[in-house]
């Protein structure tokens, strides 16, 4: 069958009336963490992770997909709207649509970000489903040595490429990579690193993890802040909708924006907000109107949000393909899908097609339900901006701990979660990145599993690495992905790359 | 090595310098857990332990990283911190952890929410407590009877809802 065939079957396995509710909920849910102050996707997906726990597969990740979507459109609307410098994912967008809101703009600012990401989502996802099938057809000539090339490739350009040091980004990864060798060893049986202690035979739990580092720290982070930076939050005024001259000066942003968010989004460097950096900088040169950057551009906002949400579909590409989870996100959604046993990959391509299928035809409805959901439904968003922040962080504790209860009502892995937030929080204070440990944690066994069955079929020939062409190309990116940029760094131009990586996803 | 006259004054960051001889026991600790273990490499010469020893041996070097950047002060600046709100939470945490089975989950985690707040400036607890009971109560109560997620129960989820 074709993609086309297959995605047809997908909306069908969707449109489901009970699919239909779960994806709604999910995308209801999503847009209301997400627009929280402080919150970026990744902390929604994981703090909304325990909801799915008792649904079925289908049905949870139908759920999880509409969380993923909601998150980032809340995300463009905090950013718009609150004055918060700092705020994760769609800083860039923060740069104009902020100035927008200021003038009275907000409602077009909106507006066009909800349609461009709208659009982009669309097309994303629509790349998505036709590139899927080829990939796995690649991704099947791949042997261990492959995946493991691909692994190592993708841990340098989340740890060492981008922001502002590589020292950090690689003690964060490696420190991830040491809890993930906690636990029983998956070839031989073995304890490692448990210290007789029973619970820690399972290994560490990557949604405890994950959530102790992104709420418990972050939490820590902003209420041990001596300076209380109040957050100013503009009011809509005026008509939300866009006037012609707003669309005319938005659809091509929304286009650009889409196709260099997707393909970055695709690579294993789906991290950092490369996509949507690059598009304002595309937009800046290209603009008729430069004395407006930097004073709220619509192009600044149209062009950015839509390169967030498409690299956002555009990282589902190795997560569902290869089972490669490439930004801190896609790491818990990786944990997401393992909850219910199974692995993305090509595999579950061939194994598990509704499934599959069904999740990215969901995309597509989700995408469509935010539009509707978001645009005339924003004066209701906004009043989830105005939480103070007592109760904001109050509340955001609360479901951190109930999701690690839920999960595991254990004193231990309250413990855990304490632990790994104090973690986080010293972390941050430092200046250390917070993904690389979270996708070390996740990606580390597997890398380990690779490496190991890849010695294994040489006979302990460690050059059999660099033997295969594909494998040897990747490892020379990776490379060159390390190197590089310290070299950039060691000639003080750093600047641009720490730009560039994005605090959380 | 020559002293330049021309570079500043560089700050020795000790905070860093602690963060390095942490690196140094976590990279020890792997090696010498290591070092238990069986190697049982079979064909490819790489066992269970391979990995952790490369680990370790990573988190060394990346200590000694760590403390030349800590010597040259090539840290980045921190903003000062307020220790007391963070000392709250963390306190709140504990007291969570420690109630959970005792209290039950809506007042355990109603402690959390206000010891929380107070970390944010809602000082008064006598009327946040209260407050964070009844939140942690509601959604104990969507969680465990809707979505049939287990939340421990105690006197208070037992008085209201019997059959838990």
């Amino acid at each position: 069958m074709s993609a086309f065939e297959f995605l047809m079957q997908g909306l069908g396995t969707a449109a489901d009336p009970m699919m239909l509710l779960y994806a709604l909920i999910g995308v209801t849910l999503g847009t209301a963490v997400g627009v929280l102050p402080g919150i970026g996707p990744a902390l929604t997906v994981a703090l909304l992770l325990p909801v799915t726990y008792r649904l079925d597969p289908a049905g949870s990740l139908i759920m999880f997909a509409g969380i993923y979507y909601g998150g980032m459109y809340g995300g463009s609307t905090t950013s718009i709207l609150l004055n918060t410098p700092g705020e994760s994912a769609s800083i860039i967008t923060a740069l104009e649509g902020n100035k927008m809101a200021r003038k009275g703009r907000g409602g077009p600012a909106l507006a066009t970000a909800a349609i461009g990401s709208f659009i982009a989502g669309l097309i994303a996802t629509l790349l998505l489903a036709f590139l899927a099938p080829s990939i796995v057809k690649l991704a099947l000539v791949f042997g261990p040595r492959e995946y493991f090339a691909l692994m190592v490739l993708a841990f340098v350009t989340v740890s060492a490429a981008f922001g502002d040091s590589a020292l950090r980004g690689l003690t964060s990864l490696f420190l991830g990579l040491a809890l993930a060798c906690v636990g029983i060893d998956q070839l031989t049986g073995q304890a490692r690193l448990s210290f007789g202690v029973p619970e820690l035979l399972d290994g560490i739990e990557v949604t405890t993890m994950a959530v102790a580092m992104f709420a418990v720290g972050e939490a820590l982070f902003i209420a041990g802040q001596r300076v209380q930076v109040d957050d100013e939050v503009t009011a809509v005024k005026g008509s939300i909708w866009m006037n012609r001259r707003d669309w005319a000066r938005s659809w091509k942003p929304w286009l650009r924006g889409t196709f260099i968010g997707f393909p970055i989004g695709a690579m294993p460097a789906g991290g950092a907000e490369i996509g949507t950096f690059l598009s304002y900088a595309t937009e800046k040169k290209l603009t008729k109107h430069p004395e407006e950057f930097g004073n709220g551009a619509i192009e600044g906002v149209a062009g950015p949000e839509a390169a967030n949400n498409a690299s956002a579909a555009g990282t589902l590409v190795p997560l569902l393909t290869l089972g490669l989870p490439t930004s801190a996100t896609a790491a818990i959604m990786l944990a997401g899908f393992q909850q219910f046993g199974l692995q993305p990959g090509p595999l579950l391509f061939a194994t598990n097609p509704t499934l599959v299928w069904g999740l990215i035809a969901s995309l597509l409805i989700a995408n469509a339900m935010l539009l509707v959901l978001n645009l005339p439904m924003i004066g209701l968003w906004v009043k989830l901006l105005t939480v103070p922040k007592p109760w904001l962080y109050a509340g955001i504790l609360l479901f951190a701990t109930l999701g690690t209860i839920g999960a595991n009502p254990s004193a231990f892995e309250l413990g855990m979660l304490l632990a790994f937030g104090v973690l986080g929080y010293v972390m941050r204070l430092f200046g250390y990145p917070i993904a690389p440990i979270v996708v070390g944690l996740i990606l580390g066994p597997m890398a380990e599993q690779q490496l190991r069955r890849a010695l294994a079929i040489s006979q302990g020939d460690w050059t059999t690495l660099v033997q295969s062409p594909i494998a040897a190309t990747l490892l020379g990116i990776a490379a060159l992905a390390l190197i590089v940029p310290l070299i950039l760094r060691a000639r003080g131009k750093g600047e641009v790359l720490s730009q560039l990586a994005g605090d959380e996803d | 090595m020559s002293v330049s006259r021309y570079e500043p004054p560089r700050r020795r960051d000790t905070a860093a310098l602690i963060i390095a001889a942490g690196l140094v026991v976590i990279g020890g600790v792997m090696l010498w857990d290591s070092a238990r273990l069986a190697d049982l490499g079979g064909y490819s010469g790489v066992g269970p332990a391979s990995v952790p020893r490369v680990v370790g041996f990573a988190l060394m070097g990346l200590a000694v990283w760590t403390a030349v950047e800590a010597l040259r002060g090539d840290f980045p600046q921190r903003a000062p911190q307020n220790a007391l709100p963070v000392l709250w939470i963390v306190a709140g945490l504990a007291a969570q952890l420690m109630l959970l089975h005792v209290a039950g989950f809506s007042i355990a985690t109603g402690i959390l929410f206000a010891f929380t707040a107070r970390a944010f400036g809602k000082r008064n607890l006598a009327t946040t407590i209260p407050i964070g009971i009844v939140v942690s109560f509601v959604v104990w109560a969507i969680f465990s009877q809707l979505l049939m997620l287990h939340l421990p129960a105690g006197p208070l989820e037992h008085l209201i809802f019997p059959r838990g």
